[in-house]
């Protein structure tokens, strides 16, 4: 296995270097090895951020790109390639990500709940021009017949439904990808915290602390590291952080065949429940409020749910830009300078090793990027 | 709310918790006692009440020491605090919040102050063959001759170093337990490298008798010693059922039905991690502490540290610090003048550093061997909840886990019930030889809570602003 | 495994694994279960492996037992009651209550 984790002297020179080590930078550098460009990975340190160790595991489709038919696309094709992208990481590193597409559930309380709900996928499907949109409501009682064995609560009045929906397991998909990475001759450097990037002629001076890395492309991959590292780049992005809490519970016997939007049951046992969104900055710490408010929701839906102990619990901050969407965008003023932003880095890490890394090698851009870009935004907030 | 706080949330309730109740209650302090234990006297005076009044055969077993902690019971009972036993803390604000739960309900204390006395644990000793049944610590036998009135009913192996191996083997002889064997990790140069130590240690004399006291009583019942011992593993199929080892140039293997392991006792960090503290590697004795200041404060304003949580000194010292951070705390509340202060603490003083001069010997004495740290075998479980190895350990280190949470995320090592406390030590000692680096640079586990299990009845049922009062 | 010292504590009737076996006064769980006969008083969800207590102070969480209905209880923090039913932890625990 390749040396690679000695840091970088000035010297070295890559074709691309990729600036985060999370979900999306791997991903995106699977591919580019493909290619045969030389590329490294720069990542920080080990108590930092990293929003991709606080993950659910889901590969959701249904409800994403209200207002932008192209991300429905693009959520579509990249479960589309997870199978693939699965088997190939088991092929190469002997690492099963556990990929499963059993369709997804989002379980609705309440009348309201379920009328806000249908007029929210109504809309999305309207929006793509009456195009398939993989989306149908299910009652309570199809909801049993797809949970067996598991009682529901009784303010359970049925569910959204997905067969386009599944689940990864994120901690081994981040294990296997850069697994794949050093196997396939990229350079991992850890430790390695980027300041800055500047031109230097027709190629980029990546700034770190014990020196500089050279590359003729430059992906930014930073999760919210983009919020400093873009704008002198001509890439200022309206990110902004959006904390959610994960409570997990004990190893249990396989109760929950299926994933759904607030519960997901590991392959190990553990059950994952969610899901909360709060403003809260910077701080990735736990909210005992929010923790109840989930705890509370998840007795509800599935009462059986609690006779099991809460091992462990965790928050993290969503990548969230204004509409929810990614951003896949070439910076104007620095040619050779990219950034990826988004919060769904599990969901598209099929799509980013596939496709999106063409596109970083220089191929025309997919077509579901003319709404990907950064203008958007500048429309977005004149509109 | 704030008429309905008490001035003093402690928790624990081993000697440090004891004695800062009894002496922020002599202060004019209300105060709430938390601990997880169903009694008073932490582990080191475990069931000593119950002990020293229905058990008197057994007191003799323990010892006087043990006995001691007797007199700290009845001044926690006579101090009139509110002792919330059988309570565990799962979480803990820094701006002074303390949730806890008895089982079946999820509770919230505040207070203006909270003091960490939650001690320490036994350092985990990761040897091949250390997760098989009848292998236990030390401590656990221990706990089993105080709570239970029970010993081991077949051979014992007694394994490892410090001064609570020989504690052991004293109790055990005297109980008469059969002890096939103590093999002791200490060697000769160990000796020569504390010998500098002995004088500063000669101001706690008391522990050094003490300790040569039970090395003769053992010797003279007959229990076979083997010193300098490398190598260790422990033998069997489904249990344990002897162990071995190298010593003096050969391979030795003793039948044993029950091996106890002992390599020194370490801060149990779970607490002062979740709050976030500074935490400092000590170079000897090779454990997290949290850096404190003055008699236990911590950067956080509300929050201080006293007893063995804070760095491993033993029960007398622990008593000492708790007295004087409970001084420390109610000088902060304003309780006490300085001029009060002044006349309180020196005694205790005293007695902290007269019970801490013995500590460096100790520890140059007693270091961990560098294989219980680092285990050289690939098979030996270090995480034994999700059973990792350290062969996995040291394979995710060479795909670039800078530090343990990155080695979390990749091997799961952590996250089982226990919530790296089998295996975080280990997890950095092996991280950082893997890369070069010392333990400091290396890090820990980011702890968050709950730090212990609870139901999701109890958070879902909880009232978030209901706070427990006295 | 385990033998106790004497005989005169108060018996506290229980039962482990469906057997009655007569425990003492004031032991914990993890104890009696021990003392009634050594050996594994769990086997783990990873693997199957037979686990038993390691450190009887409530940090190893090896002492995991069904105390009651009640699965994963740490034993080592439990005391024996008249008519408890302990039950070896065997793999993952199920979804409700046992009854």
């Amino acid at each position: 296995m390749p040396q690679s984790t000695a840091p970088a002297r000035s010297k070295e020179t890559f074709d691309v270097a990729v600036i985060g080590g999370g979900m999306i930078g791997p991903a995106v550098s699977l591919g580019l090895l493909e290619r045969g460009l030389k590329v490294c990975i720069l990542d920080e340190g080990d108590d930092v951020l990293r929003v991709a160790r606080g993950n659910f595991g889901l590969v959701w489709f249904q409800g994403k790109g209200f207002n932008m038919p192209r991300y429905v696309d693009w959520t579509r094709r990249s479960a589309t390639l997870y199978p693939d992208f699965a088997r190939e990481l088991k092929e190469h590193t002997g690492v099963d990500i556990g990929h499963a597409n059993p369709g997804g559930l989002e379980l609705l309380l309440g009348d309201e709940e379920e009328a806000h709900r249908r007029h929210f996928i109504g809309q999305i499907y309207q929006q793509g021009g009456g195009k398939e949109y993989e989306v149908e409501f299910l009652d309570r009682k199809l909801v049993e017949d797809m949970l067996p064995g598991v009682k529901l609560g009784d303010d359970v009045t049925g569910a959204s439904y997905s067969p386009v929906d599944g689940h990864v397991n994120p901690l081994f998909l981040l294990r296997a990808m850069h697994a794949r990475f050093q196997q396939a001759g990229g350079s991992y450097l850890p430790h390695h915290r980027v300041s800055a990037v500047n031109r230097n002629g027709d190629a980029y001076d990546v700034l770190i602390e014990a020196g500089t890395v050279s590359a003729a492309k430059v992906v930014i991959a930073a999760g919210h590291g983009l919020k400093q590292l873009g704008p002198p780049l001509g890439l200022d992005i309206p990110i902004r952080p959006q904390r959610g809490h994960i409570l997990v519970t004990e190893r249990t016997q396989p109760i929950l065949p299926m994933p759904m939007s607030a519960f997901r049951q590991t392959a190990e046992g553990s059950i994952m429940l969610g899901v909360s969104a709060e403003e809260a900055g910077y701080d990735d710490g736990i909210d005992t409020q929010t923790v109840a408010t989930i705890a509370r929701r998840a007795a509800r839906t599935i009462p059986a749910l609690r006779n099991l102990n809460i091992v462990r619990s965790w928050a993290a901050l969503r990548v969230l830009t204004p509409d929810k969407c990614p951003v896949y965008a070439q910076s104007r003023s620095h040619p050779g300078v990219y950034a990826i932003a988004s919060h769904s880095g599990v969901t598209l890490a099929a799509v980013n090793a596939k496709v999106a890394s063409n596109w970083i090698a220089g191929d025309p851009a997919p077509e579901e990027f003319d709404a990907f870009g950064v203008e958007r935004f500048d429309a977005q907030k004149t509109a | 709310m704030s008429a309905r706080q008490y001035d003093l949330a402690i928790i624990g309730a081993g000697p440090a918790g004891m004695a800062a109740a009894h002496e922020a209650r002599n202060l004019g302090l209300k105060v709430c006692v938390i601990d997880e234990q169903d009694g008073p006297g932490g582990q080191i005076y475990r069931d000593v009440e119950h002990v020293a009044m229905k058990r008197a055969h057994d007191l003799d077993v323990l010892g006087p020491d043990y006995k001691y902690g007797f007199g700290l019971v009845d001044g926690l009972r006579a101090a009139g605090v509110t002792h919330l036993k059988g309570h565990t803390v799962w979480q803990i604000e820094a701006a002074g919040t303390v949730w806890c739960s008895d089982g079946e309900k999820a509770k919230r204390i505040d207070a203006r102050r909270i003091l960490l006395a939650t001690g320490a644990m036994e350092r985990p000793v990761p040897v091949p063959g250390w997760t098989l049944p009848g292998v236990m610590t030390a401590g656990a036998a221990q706990i089993l001759m105080k709570s239970a009135g029970m010993v081991p009913s077949g051979p014992i192996a007694i394994c490892g170093s410090g001064p609570l191996l020989l504690l052991i083997a004293d109790q055990l002889v005297r109980a008469g337990a059969n002890i096939a064997v103590i093999c002791e990790t200490t060697t000769f140069g160990d000796y020569l490298r504390a010998a500098p130590k002995l004088p500063e240690a000669m101001r706690g004399f008391e522990y050094l008798q003490k300790g040569l006291a039970m090395r003769r009583r053992i010797k003279a019942a007959g229990v076979r010693i083997v010193g300098g011992i490398s190598a260790l593993r422990i033998d069997g199929s489904d249990r344990a059922e002897g162990v071995s080892f190298k010593s003096g140039g050969r391979e030795h293997s003793v039948a044993a039905s029950t091996v106890l392991l002992h390599q020194g006792v370490v801060p149990n960090t779970q607490a002062s991690r979740q709050l976030r503290l500074d935490h400092l590697w000590h170079d000897t004795q090779h454990y997290w502490y949290p850096k404190t200041g003055a008699h236990g404060a911590t950067t956080l304003e509300n929050i201080f540290i006293a007893g063995d949580g804070a760095g491993v000194f033993g029960a007398r010292a622990a008593e000492a610090s708790g007295r004087l951070s409970a001084l420390q705390i109610a000088l902060s509340l304003g309780r006490i003048k300085e001029a009060d202060f002044d006349l309180k603490a020196p005694p205790w003083q005293t007695e902290l550093k007269h019970h801490r001069a013995v500590r460096p010997l100790l520890d140059a004495l007693f270091p961990p061997p560098a294989e219980i740290l680092n285990p050289p075998g690939d098979e030996t479980i270090v995480c034994r909840c999700e059973e990792i190895t350290a062969g996995d350990i040291r394979k995710a280190a060479g795909l670039g886990a800078p530090g343990p949470n990155q080695l979390k995320a990749f091997l799961r090592a952590g996250m089982g019930p226990c919530q790296g406390r089998m295996c975080g030590l280990t997890v950095t000692e092996i991280l950082a030889a893997a890369h070069g680096k010392p333990p400091a640079a290396i890090g820990a586990y980011r702890i968050r809570p709950p730090m212990k299990p609870l139901s999701l009845a109890e958070l879902a049922d909880m009232d978030v602003t209901e706070s427990e009062v006295g | 495994m385990l033998k106790r010292r004497h005989s005169d504590a108060a018996v506290v009737l229980i039962l482990i694994d469906g057997v009655t076996v007569e425990a003492r006064a004031g032991e914990s769980a993890a104890a009696a279960v021990l003392a009634h006969d050594g050996g594994a008083t769990r086997t783990t969800p990873v693997s199957g492996a037979p686990r038993a207590p390691y450190c009887m102070m409530g940090v190893c969480f090896e002492c995991l037992m069904e105390i009651d209905g009640v699965a994963n209880r740490q034993g080592c923090m439990v005391r024996v009651a008249e008519g408890m039913s302990i039950r070896r932890q065997q793999g993952a625990r199920a979804l409700e209550r046992e009854t």
